[in-house]
């Protein structure tokens, strides 16, 4: 579904992703893990086109998106959660929900699409006219993923949806992104939690210092000694 | 160089000039003054919207006490600028102290000098309201007395006048120069870092401030003894704030000659209008400077003056390169 | 001596109505710093253009009345917009300072322009409305009708900002501009729309504005420092704020103008907005 063949990017004179190629295939959950200023949340922003590539071609299921314009990335079925959450703190969480269905193809399907959120995530349809900033951590990632579902999209963007989150939280998100997987949503997700991700996907890229270094199946890259070594403290 | 400028300005009015021709001369220098004193503020980042205050206080005060109270200018002025001083610091101290920057100290200045140009107006009966006021002549049976400070030879006035321009370009490079000024260029970048520094913030913009405040009231103290008319709406206001706002960034504030460039400009474009139209088309030359306002925040904020001074050092620094990589 | 002056209740009631109008207009400029983070100086200006339309629609070309306003709206409208894509949008990355002076600039050169095409007489559109006779009090129509139809407008704007999805992605905007495109939005259509609002919320003020006032190039400066005035007071860019302000301000020129003379009364508005700076900075409303 969507390809990334020899991606590279940065911000001005500073180059964080050094010819990168992945790709995510329908039904799958994808991880790209790596430590802190790898450039994952770059590969996400450049698959989203808020920065350009400086090289290389993306295609999502075979249309080029080098040259789309960001907001008509959302248009080829791609909803990005981006790092921190970035709710809209002072407008309600149905409100949030609401901007994440703003695509005038999504419109029609608003209130469906609402339900289906609420039955995914109960707590939001508690809190649904408690403006967003107020809410926990927690429950502000809910919100944000509920948000980029709005959209129907047919590929999930996730950035760190676990970082700055207490254990107990982080459990319940990776169990939502489980229970996404489970439904057959695709999902290309970045995390520095590779314990927990590995665990909900079924591949994985390794991104060290802008560069893809290992690929694989999670049960196979958990066996990976380096990975072991470097990442799951064993 | 610059003296044999400076020397050849001086003695230009004795070669003959015509009287208009010496009267733009002098406006030049005037304007040039006071968009000198409002730079001094405004490259610091502390962009005032309100000097017509200051500029009005200073007009109307000494017109006002040598009309009604027998008062010369010369003790007129320091008056006005102990008024000048006053407000300045009414204004400014808390402004400062409570961070009051960009936007909101613009907008508060703009509160003030309308505030002055409004009770200009609301003292009708002694100001004159909207129709203005002349100082008294003293100059009956003589051609110039020193008392009132008025001359009837425009040859007088441009040596006062010059002396004052000089005067502030002397003062805005003092305040360039000074230990001080490397702390408010800090000021008006990094607020916090500077204070933490040890330097007292507040009072640095103040003295900034004050001197700024003081000139320009100088300014209309000059402006009404020379012109020997004033009027709420050419010394105070919005109007004439943003003029003065204007020909320093047209000229370019962060060079010391720039708003003198900027008045020059200013004037130069009116004449040359007002000959080439032939008769005065009200607003013509307005609608050309405000398009030229416009057009120059745009490309060229740093004004004239700023951006030749840019190019010509760019020239500079790349020849020197060059002749750096041809000896290497 | 008398408690219930009556004329000085029908100094207060004026007040009220005027405070109506102020927050008119500081709404539409309290939606363009909310929304896109700029001031407007010329503002003021534009509604001026709008007042000059109305005039020329009415007056000189002969429609009716209501056609007129409905097409000062318009051109007003599609000034915010004009004054936006052109002058607003090459200084959005720049200093904010810049994005202030180049609205001064564009304060003089439409004075200017209006100059030039209009000339310096004041020109009025001629309408009469009557005053009502309320008690003892005299209350002008054209200010009632004028405070119905902000109030009017002001519930407009309240129900196209939180009921519709553009009102909302322009509430969305102002509170994290960098992620708009995520949801689909393209920031600058927002920002050439709400420009087109604001500038229609002018062209509102200014059909009211000309149904009492005459008209003149430099009008702006008598109504334009005093909107300023009141949303800075509310909160640059609160609109709650702007309107609690609005009936503020318009109660110290009322009621100042009442006992003093009318200048007397803006002096006591705007040195109450200098005291207010002073002791909250950010507005009544406003956030740091």
């Amino acid at each position: 579904m969507l390809r990334l063949s020899n991606v590279s990017a940065g911000y001005g004179s500073f180059q964080a992703l050094f010819d990168a190629s992945l790709e995510v295939n329908a039904g799958e959950t994808v991880a790209v893990i790596g430590p802190n200023g790898a450039g994952k949340t770059t590969l996400l922003r450049v698959i989203s086109r808020l920065i350009d590539a400086t090289a290389g071609e993306m295609t999502m299921e075979a249309h080029s998106l080098n040259a789309v314009p960001s907001h008509e990335v959302i248009g080829y079925g791609i909803a990005h959660v981006p790092e921190n959450r970035r709710l809209f703190p002072r407008l309600s969480v149905e409100d949030n929900l609401r901007m994440g269905s703003y695509v005038p193809s999504a419109r029609a399907q608003f209130s469906g699409r609402l339900d289906q959120v609420y039955a995914l995530f109960p707590r939001m349809k508690e809190r649904r006219k408690q403006l967003a900033g107020t809410l926990s951590g927690g429950e502000q990632q809910m919100c944000a993923i509920g948000r980029a579902l709005m959209s129907g999209p047919k590929l999930l963007l996730l950035d760190e949806p676990s970082a700055g989150l207490a254990p107990v939280v982080v459990q319940a998100i990776f169990e939502v992104v489980r229970k996404m997987s489970a439904q057959g949503y695709t999902v290309l997700i970045v995390e520095q939690n590779v314990q927990q991700v590995l665990k909900v996907a079924d591949r994985a890229y390794l991104l060290e210092t802008g560069r893809i270094k290992l690929s694989g199946r999670s049960d196979e890259l958990r066996e990976n000694d380096a990975i072991k070594k470097s990442y799951l403290g064993l | 160089m610059k003296w044999i400028a400076l020397v050849a300005l001086a003695l230009a009015p004795l070669a003959g000039m015509g009287n208009y021709p010496l009267h733009l001369l002098i406006m030049c220098l005037l304007w040039g003054f006071v968009y000198t004193s409002w730079a001094i503020m405004g490259r610091l980042g502390m962009v005032s919207l309100g000097h017509g205050a200051f500029l009005g206080i200073g007009a109307y005060v000494v017109v006002m006490l040598w009309n009604h109270a027998d008062i010369s200018p010369w003790l007129g002025t320091p008056i006005a600028l102990l008024l000048t001083a006053v407000v300045a610091v009414l204004i400014g101290y808390p402004c400062f102290r409570f961070k009051i920057v960009g936007h909101y100290f613009a907008l508060v200045t703009l509160a003030l000098t309308e505030v002055v140009r409004l009770v200009i107006v609301a003292l009708r009966d002694q100001t004159g309201g909207s129709l203005g006021a002349t100082p008294e002549t003293a100059l009956a049976d003589t051609a110039w007395s020193i008392g009132a400070l008025q001359f009837s030879s425009k040859l007088v006035w441009f040596y006062i006048i010059l002396m004052a321009w000089l005067a502030g370009l002397w003062i805005w490079g003092r305040v360039d120069r000074s230990m001080t000024r490397l702390a408010l260029e800090a000021i008006s970048q990094e607020e916090d870092a500077a204070a933490s520094v040890g330097m007292n913030v507040t009072r640095l913009k103040l003295g900034v401030t004050m001197i700024s405040a003081l000139m320009t009231c100088v300014g209309g103290v000059l402006y009404a003894q020379y012109q020997l008319y004033v009027n709420p709406e050419t010394v105070s206001g919005i109007g004439i704030s943003l003029q003065i706002v204007f020909g320093a960034i047209v000229g370019g504030m962060f060079v010391r000659l720039g708003p003198t460039v900027g008045a020059v400009i200013t004037l130069l474009l009116a004449e040359v209008l007002r000959l080439a139209i032939g008769h005065d088309i009200h607003g013509l030359d307005s609608t050309i400077y405000g398009l030229m306002l416009v057009l120059f925040i745009i490309f060229m904020p740093k004004g004239i003056l700023g951006a030749i001074l840019e190019a010509l050092e760019k020239r500079r620094a790349a020849k020197t390169g060059r002749q750096a990589a041809a000896t290497a | 001596m008398p408690i219930f002056d009556i004329f000085l209740v029908e100094a207060v009631v004026n007040g009220i109505l005027l405070g109506g109008i102020l927050a008119l207009l500081a709404l539409g400029l309290n939606l363009i710093f909310g929304v896109i983070d700029v001031v407007w100086i010329c503002y003021a200006e534009l509604i001026m253009l709008g007042m000059y339309a109305v005039y020329y629609g009415h007056n000189v070309y002969g429609w009716p009345l209501w056609l007129a306003l409905v097409f000062g709206v318009a051109v007003v409208a599609v000034l915010g917009a004009l004054l936006h894509q052109f002058v607003i949008r090459p200084v959005l990355a720049a200093e904010p300072i810049n994005q202030l002076l180049v609205t001064g600039g564009v304060l003089f050169f439409l004075q200017a322009v209006a100059t030039l095409v209009f000339g310096i007489e004041f020109k009025n559109i001629g309408i009469r409305l009557p005053q009502l006779s309320v008690g003892d009090m005299y209350l002008s129509l054209a200010r009632l009708i004028a405070f119905g139809v902000a109030l009017a407008g002001m519930i407009g704007m309240y129900l196209f900002l939180t009921r519709t999805y553009l009102g909302t992605a322009i509430r969305a905007i102002s509170q994290d501009r960098a992620i708009m495109p995520l949801m689909g939005v393209n920031p600058n259509r927002i920002f050439l729309i709400t420009s087109a609002l604001g500038g229609g919320l002018a062209g509102l003020a200014a059909c009211l504005l000309v149904l009492q006032y005459d008209i003149h190039p430099a009008i702006g400066l008598t109504f334009g420092p005093i909107t300023f005035m009141v949303c800075v007071m509310g909160g640059l860019g609160n609109m709650i704020g702007g309107f609690i302000a609005a009936f503020i301000f318009a109660q110290f020129i009322s009621v100042g103008g009442f006992f003093l003379h009318i200048e007397w009364g803006y002096v006591i508005a705007f040195v109450f907005f200098i005291g207010m700076m002073f002791w909250r900075p950010q507005g009544i409303l406003g956030s740091r």
